[in-house]
């Protein structure tokens, strides 16, 4: 939580700091203008951001950790394609529905299955991944089994509907603040401060009367919650579910944007988001060795940045005090 | 009227009878102390008190309700607040936010007042803010209230669990080894800030190794020795007792004393 209390508290000076915003500002200036392919990577880089923010409350808050929000993703994104797509409804109601599903859901296991920690409460929570996966190919009558579900409606509400790419940029960039404003908003609470602590030292948290197997369902559910809207945004944004959308490489995506942003930190999902989203287009150059220097350039990050881009300015600032 | 009663605590770890049936009562005000040497059972004692762990027979009240077997939010919740021997913060977190998670108790904000900033919930945040300082203030600590309570000094990680601890308001605060690790000038200060925790009005059971310190601020000692409790009584009294003095320092030296 170093970082964060760097950014948020601490750094607001820091020129660090404002060269990461400056530089992110002008590459979505820039993409905004361009137009063309940029666009589609920025549009997915969004959505991922409120997916990671979301599971970076379970894990980086609360510290626990969870390989399965692929799932609450998947019946968010399956709900908004089910019942706009076959059934003809409205976006938004069709999202919530998807939202108290993945709530429900995120209830009835998260009481049991939180009960687990460390290495037992990950192969739980894959496993939640690869059932909701499974349900997704074999339910055909409903979700079309591997040939997915197509044609979802743009997002919109009534006769207003967002056709145009750079409008659905600007209604996901909304969605992204929204979903890191809220996420700040959680950490600076009494909710928050009740995350973390569980996180920090469990005895520590209920001799202070934190009910903490209470949080971590509450935890839990708030982040499935993200995931759900995420799954939504896909359907809506790209017009196409299928069950691979919502599989492992989902999981492993928002993994690696989670830590390369830095976990724990409320900027730390965008950041993740954006640069493992546009990384592998900027080694296109390098042709066939393109996985090898994105692979390459993930553990120089992870090495001399281990708590995420988050905190270079952090990085930078004991940089400056060391050679002053 | 106490406000901590034991009935007939007993609590084995297999075949070990770690506690054998110690019943005890602490007042609702001053300060009370445990003592005894090393695996005297002093700290099986607290966690059963606390409910860390259930006791094998016997029954805990405090304030008026049997407790035994609840778990440690909900006694924590009815003004039974512990520190742990092995200093328990919230290592990554400053040390004014440790002190705000100690104010958990006597707040009420969720979900709603995390994402709507209404005049109550910004209302709530200003008086935890303004609470954690003044206890910071209270125990000397603010200098260091944005530093993280991992790069704390020793002495200080115990005064900030402390300073925790009071934020969450105890009617009777449990307090495991607060002295281990500190320095003669520290150990002072320290008792200096428990006679002013029991002077505003808060009761402590204090378990401790450090006979200076018990001998100097407690009112009522308890003795434990092998899981039994061997003595009761003022601190004059307990010097005294032949059975204290044989348990810590064995019966040999004790006859020299």
């Amino acid at each position: 939580m170093n970082s964060f209390n760097t950014i948020w508290a601490n750094g607001r000076g820091n020129l660090a700091t404002w060269l990461l915003w400056g530089l992110a500002a002008v590459f979505v200036v820039y993409t905004f203008a361009s137009g063309g392919y940029l666009i589609a990577v920025l549009q997915f880089a969004l959505i991922y951001t409120v997916l990671v923010t979301g599971l970076n409350i379970f894990m980086g808050f609360t510290g626990q950790v969870s390989f399965g929000h692929n799932a609450f993703a998947a019946i968010g994104g399956y709900s908004s394609a089910v019942l706009t797509a076959t059934y003809g409804w409205e976006p938004l109601p069709a999202g919530l529905v998807g939202l108290a599903g993945a709530l429900l859901c995120a209830l009835v296991i998260g009481y049991p299955v939180l009960r687990l920690r460390g290495h037992y409460l990950a192969m739980a929570t894959l496993a939640i991944g690869l059932i909701v996966y499974e349900v997704a190919v074999q339910w055909q009558s409903v979700t079309q089994g591997y040939m997915g579900i197509s044609g979802i409606a743009p997002i919109g509400i009534g006769r207003f509907t967002i056709t145009s790419d750079r409008g659905l940029l600007v209604f996901l960039m909304i969605a992204a603040a929204l979903a890191l404003l809220s996420a700040a908003g959680i950490r600076r609470s009494r909710l928050g401060r009740a995350f973390v602590a569980a996180a920090g030292s469990e005895d520590a948290a209920r001799a202070l009367g934190i009910d903490v197997a209470r949080y971590k369902l509450i935890a839990f559910m708030i982040s499935a919650a993200y995931a759900a809207i995420a799954g939504s945004l896909f359907a809506h944004a790209v017009g196409f579910v299928s069950p691979e959308v919502f599989g492992l490489p989902m999981v492993v995506m928002s993994f690696t944007m989670l830590y390369v942003g830095g976990i724990g930190t409320i900027a730390g999902p965008a950041l993740g988001a954006i640069i493992i989203s546009v990384l592998p287009e900027s080694f296109r150059t390098f042709k066939d060795y393109q996985d090898l220097a994105y692979g390459a350039a993930l553990i120089v990050i992870l090495i001399y940045a281990p708590r995420g881009l988050a905190s270079l300015p952090e990085l930078w600032a004991r940089w400056r005090r060391r050679s002053a | 009227m106490s406000l901590l009663r034991l009935d007939g605590i007993t609590r084995r770890f297999g075949g070990l009878v770690a506690l054998d049936n110690v019943s005890l009562e602490i007042p609702g005000q001053g300060l009370s102390a445990v003592i005894g040497p090393n695996g005297a059972g002093k700290t099986t004692l607290f966690n059963m008190i606390s409910g860390f762990r259930p006791p094998s027979e016997g029954r805990v009240h405090f304030d008026g309700a049997d407790i035994t077997g609840q778990p440690p939010e909900t006694i924590a919740r009815r003004g039974l607040i512990r520190t742990f021997q092995l200093v328990q913060l919230f290592e990554d977190l400053t040390v004014l936010e440790n002190v705000k998670i100690g104010c958990h108790l006597h707040t009420r904000g969720g979900l709603l007042a995390a994402l709507v900033p209404t005049r109550a919930a910004r209302a709530e945040e200003a008086a935890v803010e303004a609470e954690a300082w003044r206890l910071l203030t209270e125990t000397g600590l603010t200098a260091h209230a944005h530093s993280f309570a991992a790069v704390l000094p020793y002495g200080q990680k115990r005064l900030l669990e402390i300073t925790r601890a009071l934020a969450a308001k105890p009617k009777l605060l449990l307090l495991d080894e607060p002295a281990a690790g500190l320095n003669r000038q520290e150990t002072d200060a320290l008792a200096a800030l428990l006679r002013r925790i029991v002077e505003s009005g808060t009761a402590i059971l204090l378990i401790e190794h450090d006979m200076n310190l018990v001998m100097n601020v407690a009112e009522e000692i308890a003795v434990l020795d092998f899981g039994r409790l061997i003595a009761r009584g003022k601190p004059d009294e307990i010097r005294r007792n032949p059975d204290v003095i044989a348990a810590y320092l064995g019966t040999e030296e004790a006859a020299h004393v």
